[in-house]
């Protein structure tokens, strides 16, 4: 469990990033930061692993202060995706992955075994692995992050925007790689996003942000989606525009669901369907 | 032309080979008085580069004094040295390190400066300590340009080393100083010469090693 008691970030410009944040992010559960840019996901995230340290308040994994944890062995219990990768550019794909078993002392086969497993999770081939990240793709530069973020087998991860830098396809080849490893692995997961299809897609729990960090609202998928709390929140999702309406239209094959666009997005099946 | 050809006759000339003043000796000691000055340079000036690229603080001090040094003027400082300490190796060698530091400095610095700033963000995310940052991130990515500060510096070295004989100590400026009290010309410039074909030897050295580093780092 990772909990924020009532923290602010004012940086020493005097931006105001974040200004009386609470939340509490279950053991083992996905929650998804979303909002739109410089609303302070980044800085929220960072404070996690202490990258930035809260102006006031405290952050807690469990019943441990963060602050009172030395950053590098907190940091190396953390996993870490970022925005852009922030892959080491003069190693290889391989040592990239196992750098934080490397720094922990982990044998060098030990962790190069572990990292070819990784490899295999997030759907790189192991021909990669003696690659540079520059002869890499966005999208396998962005797995690459992800498998790296794992090599420790942290129990939380800490995700921002992971696959902002990738085509639509590949972005929901990752979010399903994504679902698949939390479904094996139940990590306490913090996925910062600013596309609100992602957030539905991934979250147990779905934090929409305004600037600040004001929560807007907090609740599952179908919360938010059903009963979303305000305009500010309904205009984020989309509601009035009716970006996430859904329609039947009858054919012949059947009865169709369609989306905003009139594209068809699935076929009406019978029951109530899976709980999320 | 005539004083070419005439240069080029007296390093080949077997008389002027061999001995504790001949052409090879005084290669020999231009040599390592240029080793000598660029690492004691380097000594004083990378880790006082990587601590300025490192934490970021004090780079105006850094290129300010850089400035204030490049600006000495050797002979000046040879002849000044020199008349504190005495005849000997000592002064020409306070100013080739003098001349060779701010090179060196500017390389380690910018070397580390030039790193894209979220590569060394990752790295510390990831756990690595100030330390290891430097260490595993900093300084192999700083190499390149590290190593073309520590060229330039060297081949100012091996040009200005010359200046050594001014003070008493040897050197290719012998030939240098020599040929000029006697109005030898082709001594001179077989002095000028080899002092060429020195700094040409060091940058293939150099252009070696610059290469093995970028292959090694993967950057070229
Ligand atoms: N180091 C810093 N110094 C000063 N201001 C900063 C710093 N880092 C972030 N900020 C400011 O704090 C605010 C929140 O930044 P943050 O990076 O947390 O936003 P974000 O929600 O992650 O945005 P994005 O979606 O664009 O990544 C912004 O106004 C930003 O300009
Ligand atoms: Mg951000």
């Amino acid at each position: 469990m990772i909990r924020f008691d009532d923290v602010s970030k004012s940086y020493p410009d005097g931006t105001e990033a974040v200004r009386s944040f609470t939340l509490e992010a279950p053991t083992g559960q996905t929650t998804v930061l979303v909002g739109s840019s410089g609303c302070g996901k980044t800085t929220l995230l960072r404070m996690v692993n202490r990258m930035v340290d809260p102006t006031s308040g405290r952050v807690w994994i469990d019943d441990e202060n963060v602050a009172d944890v030395p950053p590098v062995p907190l940091r190396r219990r953390i996993g870490y995706v970022m925005q852009n990768a922030g892959l080491l550019p003069h190693r290889k794909v391989i040592d990239n992955i196992a750098t934080v078993p490397l720094l922990t002392g982990t044998p060098k086969a030990q962790a190069h075994a572990r990292a070819h497993e990784l490899m295999e999770l997030v759907g790189l081939e192991s021909s990669m692995a003696n690659r540079y990240p520059d002869q890499l793709s966005g999208g396998q530069q962005q797995r690459v992050g992800v498998a790296r973020g794992l090599a420790a087998d942290p129990n939380i991860l800490l995700m921002d925007e992971p696959f902002g830098a990738v085509d639509p396809l590949v972005r929901a080849d990752l979010q399903a790689e994504l679902l698949r490893i939390q479904r094996e692995l139940h990590k306490t997961i913090v996925f910062v996003t600013h596309d609100i299809a992602e957030a539905l897609a991934l979250g147990d729990q779905i934090v929409i942000l305004a600037k600040g960090a004001r929560i807007a609202q907090a609740g599952t998928p179908q919360q938010v989606v059903s009963e979303p709390a305000d305009s500010f929140v309904a205009d984020f999702l989309g509601l009035g525009r009716g970006a996430l309406d859904l329609h039947l239209r009858e054919t012949a094959g059947g009865t169709l669901v369609v989306d905003a666009l009139g594209r068809p997005a699935g076929r009406l099946a019978d029951g109530p369907g899976p709980e999320a | 032309m005539n004083y070419f050809s005439e240069a080029i006759a007296w390093i080949l000339d077997p008389a002027n080979a061999s001995g504790p003043s001949g052409v090879w000796a005084r290669c020999w000691e231009h040599l390592w008085y240029t080793l000598l000055a660029v690492v004691l340079a380097c000594v004083i000036a990378i880790p006082l580069g990587y601590l300025v690229g490192h934490t970021r603080r004090g780079r105006g001090l850094v290129v300010v004094s850089s400035g204030a040094a490049r600006a000495l003027p050797t002979l000046g400082v040879v002849t000044l040295v020199g008349l504190v300490l005495g005849i000997g190796l000592v002064a020409p060698m306070v100013a080739l390190v003098l001349l060779a530091v701010p090179s060196v400095l500017a390389g380690a610095y910018a070397g580390i400066e030039a790193i894209d700033r979220r590569t060394v963000d990752a790295a510390r995310a990831m756990g690595m300590s100030e330390w290891e940052v430097l260490t595993r991130v900093e300084i192999p990515l700083g190499l390149p340009l590290l190593l073309g500060g520590v060229r330039s510096a060297t081949l100012q070295v091996i040009a200005t080393a010359t200046l050594a004989a001014y003070v008493g100590a040897g050197g290719l400026g012998r030939f240098l100083f020599l040929g000029l009290k006697t109005q030898d010309y082709p001594q001179m410039l077989a002095s000028a010469l080899l002092v060429v074909a020195i700094a040409l030897l060091m940058e293939g050295v150099f252009e070696i090693s610059e290469r093995a580093a970028a292959r090694r780092l993967h950057t070229a």
